[in-house]
């Protein structure tokens, strides 16, 4: 097979899957079966290209031109590899695990629910594997839409102020912010491709770059981070395979994605280290970190506080992307794996408890730990990855991110993400503290939900045999950015 | 001119409307056709004397502008007939309170 | 025989439309004149297409009516500045007209429908007057024939609401106060320079290069005059209802076109004539149409948020859109020019696309379509929603579509100018329109209320679909639009340069 097919193929066999699910709606096996193969073809496809790029073969396919210097056109970079691979694999234990959710949870419009998934998940492989920035601001755009009825998917009152919040937040921003910034770079360079070292470099204004960063970083409201991070929170209406796919991996990881890319192959990591035109943004990154980790703190609902968490841990990455340094752009581009089976992990048990307990907040969970063994076990070892304890693989991205930052001399950065990690240990495992403390005050009836039981535990499994094969996803990591 | 563009403002009646609209385009003609004036101009016929004569080019154009105004007037004054047909009055302030409460009626 | 025909073509895109119209007005048949309308426009399709292969050879063409030359006689006068607008407008009609049965038989009486189609074919071939005249005497008489034969069509809609009389009426009195104003600057520039036509308008007044108060005075007031046609902020006021209260195939016909001809000869005359005094011109377009063009973009589009009636919401949006429009033009330099061209295009397409699907929505709901009155109409309406759906996406601008290129163009005209006020103002503005273009789509798939999918119209949801296709077509492959708009664009800034 043709590296240029392989990238097609990988890229609509979501859409198929949505078809299929469409075309076989009256059948609910059958439609949420395409769900699993739909993920196992992504998987295989990423895999393979994955070990393409390794090999330094070229994955690119081009349709045709938008207009003068910027074509309709795909093409992997290292990063994308990384992303699309990490997309696709989760994929297939969401798939899983949305069966057992929904049908648990018994929520209505399934088969709605299932195509717009499938659609969100084309989306953000188109954005893994973009070959250029406006490609990328489309199916940005396509996976903001895609994603607006999941969120909404109750249809109650609530729901639908939260979707349009969602909405409103990330496509105002795009519109305000990231579209002019397309527009500013291509005026200046003629160009939008996605170059190792970059193409503003000599081209744009240094003095001016500052504010580019800027329009970039709140322009990209996916990556949450403060003030724009709104949106997270209220998206967590939607059901939990959604929050758990889109909003710990798929939605979020696309915008944190989106502007490590944008640093990586626009901007250039040189061009920003000669002019320290990022250096604010370390100082905004750090105050997120540490103001959604305190908020994380106050929150009792259990999805509410791994939002927060997500804000604060998807500010590491562009913590790692504004020092700009090797080493840190390592550790950001590294998070995105390690944050991305974390999370999912500490969503599907957040989920998984909601079906069988009924139970969303942290207070509520005395003694539930021995009745849920399974998914406190999972939970644990997700909490433990995130907070970053050896030998999970958490710890990698951590190590990397704090020395970045000792490379660029920012020390006061490096105990921020100490603190930071303190505060980690506190509401991450206060729900497990809780859950393992006798006295349960009130009887629980507990559903069964067995295909919700058992993603979790595999991430989370992942997650502590993935730090010894570390080497397997950094080789990939280093070799772009270092060049 | 100024006098119909008064009116057109300040009246509340929409048939007294249409009439300033004709008496400002009205004046507009007039303005068109002082234009042409040559002074001491005579009409401008072909004859073997030869005698300063009006522009006539004025006159033509404001042929066609009256015509204009005609079917501007007319199509105005059907108007406001079938504006009285529909709510029985052309007073500006009656309909809009007409519209209101059918607009209160409604919700 | 044909060639006779194809020698007069330019005459006969204007003629043909106004003699046919004559002919069907009085037939009682409820088929023929849309036939006979539908056939006509096809001719008029075939002679843009000759004008367009005339002008590809010779460039410029002009045609003077009964062989008097141009200073006494009228002429026309086609070149690369409205042959592209000439193709649109063509296209458009016929499309439009192929719309507008289905849409007629339900909205007006049946017996009418000669006289509606002999309004119809009046309004267009005025309109495309508009688009070809040199003579600024005669654009008066088009403007006219035009805003009468577009008030009767709206009066039309009193059957559906008694408002549209109304409506009719404030859009006759306040057409009428703009016309006459403009004839008054005719009236100044006739008497100070003794020509009509453009082309010797431009030479005449070459002599009073220091200007003269009474050119200025005409000036101002012919522009005035169009301004108020052409609805502009703020004399914009007229437009709304007018737009909503009309019939919906009417709606269509003028949201597309109707401001789009006059906007056209309103910059024709602003880079043509008026370019030979350039510090007026700069003072009019840096402290009036500038301004204005900001005020409208942010106003129409805050006043459309709160709009409950989708006509009138698209109605305001067309505002805003319009002062895109003038924005650019408002610019002075090719880049601009060229970018308020492409809008032209694109947004005629992109209105057009949105009245032609709410006006069917309105005969199915057979009610005004308020927000409510949408609710799962997605599921209802499949074809023909998801058509709305992808012309709402242009119009907020999205990639892929030519909304988005219209966008781009207007970013970049403006950053070479370094406006970056203005360039903020118009994101926030595009990012604004997601706003009010929500709210109808999570009416339309995200209510509670749900319905079996119902049988579309394809007389109706076909001319829908060939528009939206058209907008994503001009969205991926949109250099015909831009080749055009540069052609505009560089005939008029010739003039500006030398």
């Amino acid at each position: 097979m043709s590296n240029s097919f392989l990238i097609i193929l990988g890229i609509i066999t979501p859409l198929f899957a949505a078809l299929f699910s469409y075309i076989c709606r009256y059948n609910n096996n059958l439609r949420d079966s395409f769900g699993i193969i739909g993920g196992l073809v992504t998987f295989l496809i990423s895999l393979k290209i994955f070990h393409g790029i390794q090999n330094n073969e070229i994955f690119q396919i081009t349709f045709f031109t938008l207009f003068d210097g910027v074509d309709f056109t795909f093409k992997v970079s290292p990063l994308g590899s990384i992303f699309s691979l990490v997309a696709s694999s989760l994929w297939i234990l969401a798939s899983i695990y949305t069966i057992g959710y929904m049908r648990g949870a018994g929520e209505k419009n399934q088969t709605r629910f299932v195509i717009f998934y499938s659609i969100a998940i084309h989306a953000a492989l188109a954005i893994a594997w973009s070959g250029n920035l406006l490609v990328l601001f489309i199916f940005y755009e396509i996976l903001t839409f895609s994603t607006f009825p999941l969120v909404g998917h109750k249809q109650n009152a609530e729901s639908q102020s939260a979707g349009r919040l969602y909405l409103s937040i990330l496509v105002g921003t795009s519109l305000i912010f990231f579209l002019p910034a397309i527009f500013w770079i291509w005026l200046e360079t003629g160009t939008l491709d996605f170059q190792d070292g970059g193409i503003l470099i000599n081209q744009f204004p240094a003095e001016y770059l500052s504010l580019l960063i800027a329009m970039l970083v709140f322009g990209i409201g996916k990556a949450a981070i403060m003030p724009i991070h709104r949106w997270l929170p209220a998206a967590m209406v939607a059901p939990t395979p959604v929050s758990a796919l889109l909003h710990a991996v798929a939605v979020v990881k696309a915008g944190v994605f989106s502007f490590l890319v944008v640093i990586v192959y626009i901007v250039g990591p040189e061009f920003l280290l000669q002019t320290k035109s990022s250096d604010w943004l370390v100082w905004l990154a750090c105050f997120t970190i540490m103001a959604s980790s305190i908020i994380a703190i106050t929150k009792d609902d259990l999805k509410t506080r791994l939002a927060y968490s997500t804000i604060s841990q998807l500010s590491y990455i562009i913590l790692g992307a504004a020092l700009a340094s090797s080493l840190a752009l390592k550790g950001a581009s590294f998070h995105i794996i390690t944050h991305a089976l974390a999370k999912i992990t500490l969503f599907f048990c957040a989920g998984a408890i909601y079906v069988t307990a009924h139970i969303k907040k942290v207070s509520e969970l005395k003694g539930m730990g021995f009745k849920l063994p399974l998914i406190f076990f999972a939970y644990t070892l997700g909490a433990l990855s995130i907070i970053g304890v050896p030998p999970f693989i958490g710890s990698w991205s951590k190590f990397y991110l704090i020395m970045g930052s000792i490379e660029r001399e920012f020390i006061i950065v490096a105990i921020i993400l100490g603190i930071s990690s303190l505060l980690n240990i506190y509401y991450l495992l206060q729900p497990v503290v809780i859950g393992f403390t006798k006295n349960s005050i009130r009887e629980v009836k507990l559903t069964k939900a067995p295909l919700t039981v058992w993603p979790p535990v595999i991430t989370g499994l992942s997650c502590l045999i993935f730090f010894f094969y570390a080497n397997y996803f950094l080789n990939n990591v280093s070799g772009v950015i270092v060049s | 001119m100024v006098g119909g563009l008064f009116i057109i403002i300040t009246s509340q009646n929409y048939l007294k409307k249409v009439v300033g609209l004709a008496i400002f385009q009205t004046a507009v003609f007039v303005f068109f056709v002082s234009l042409a004036k040559v002074l001491d101009g005579t009409a401008p016929i072909l004859t073997k004397m030869e005698n300063a004569y009006s522009n006539p080019l004025p006159h033509v154009l404001i042929l066609t502008a009256i015509v204009v105004g005609v079917a501007t007037s007319a199509l105005g004054l059907a108007l406001v007939l079938q504006i009285y047909r529909n709510y029985e009055t052309i007073e500006e302030k009656e309909i809009q309170s007409l519209e209101l409460k059918s607009d209160k009626l409604n919700v | 025989m044909f060639n006779i025909f194809l020698d007069d073509a330019a005459a006969l895109v204007v003629v043909l439309p106004l003699l046919i119209s004559a002919i069907i007005a009085f037939m009682p048949s409820k088929i023929w004149p849309w036939i006979i309308s539908l056939v006509t426009l096809v001719l008029h399709l075939v002679l843009s297409l000759h004008l367009l292969k005339e002008i590809s050879i010779s460039g410029l063409i002009i045609y003077e009516f009964g062989n008097w030359e141009p200073p006494w006689g009228i002429s026309f006068k086609i070149d690369g500045v409205n042959i592209g607008l000439q193709l649109l407008f063509s296209i458009f009609v016929l499309v439009s007209t192929f719309y507008s049965r289905k849409i007629f038989l339900s909205e007006i009486d049946s017996r009418d429908s000669g006289k509606a189609y002999s309004l119809w074919l009046l309004a267009i071939g005025s309109l495309n007057g508009i688009i070809l005249t040199n003579d600024i005497f005669n654009l008066f008489v088009f403007l006219e024939i035009s805003a009468l034969a577009s008030i009767s069509l709206i009066a039309l809609g009193a059957g559906q609401n008694r408002k549209a009389l109304l409506a009719a009426f404030n859009y006759l009195i306040i057409g009428a106060i703009g016309a006459t104003f403009y004839v008054i600057g005719v009236g100044f520039a006739y008497a100070m320079t003794g020509t009509l036509n453009m082309n010797d308008l431009v030479i005449q007044l070459a002599q009073y290069s220091d200007g003269q108060l009474a050119i200025f005075a005409g000036m101002s007031f012919m522009l005035i005059g169009l301004m108020v046609k052409a609805a502009i902020f703020p004399v914009h006021i007229w437009l709304p209802p007018a737009y909503s209260y009309a019939p919906s195939a009417v709606s269509t016909l003028l949201a597309a076109l109707a401001t789009k001809t006059i906007l056209y000869f309103f910059v024709r005359l602003l880079y043509e004539v008026f370019i030979i005094y350039p510090s007026y011109l700069s003072l009019f377009l840096d402290f009036v149409l500038y301004p204005l063009s900001l005020l409208a973009i942010f106003i129409g589009t805050l006043i459309a948020i709160y709009q409950d009636d989708i006509k009138k919401l698209l109605a305001f949006s067309s505002i805003a859109q319009i002062g895109y429009i003038t924005l650019a033009f408002s610019l002075k330099d090719h880049s601009g020019i060229t970018s308020g061209f492409i809008h032209i295009f694109n947004h005629a397409l992109i209105k057009g696309g949105l009245f032609m699907a709410v006006g069917y929505f309105a005969i199915l709901y057979k009610d005004r379509v308020t927000l409510n009155s949408l609710r799962g109409f997605g599921y209802k309406y499949p074809i023909t929603s998801f058509a709305l759906l992808i012309c709402g996406l242009s119009l907020i601008g999205l990639p892929l579509t030519n909304g988005f290129i219209s966008k781009l163009y207007l970013f970049q005209a403006l950053y070479t100018n370094q406006m970056y006020f203005s360039i903020a103002l118009v994101a926030v503005s595009s990012a604004l329109a997601v706003a009010y273009f929500w709210k109808i789509v999570e009416q339309m798939w995200f209510s509670e209320i749900k319905f079996k999918s119902e049988k579309e119209d394809a007389y109706i949801y076909l001319p829908i679909w060939i528009i939206t296709v058209s907008i994503i077509f001009f969205g991926i492959y949109s250099s015909p639009i831009i080749e055009f708009s540069n052609l505009s664009a560089d005939y008029l800034i010739s003039g500006y340069q030398n």
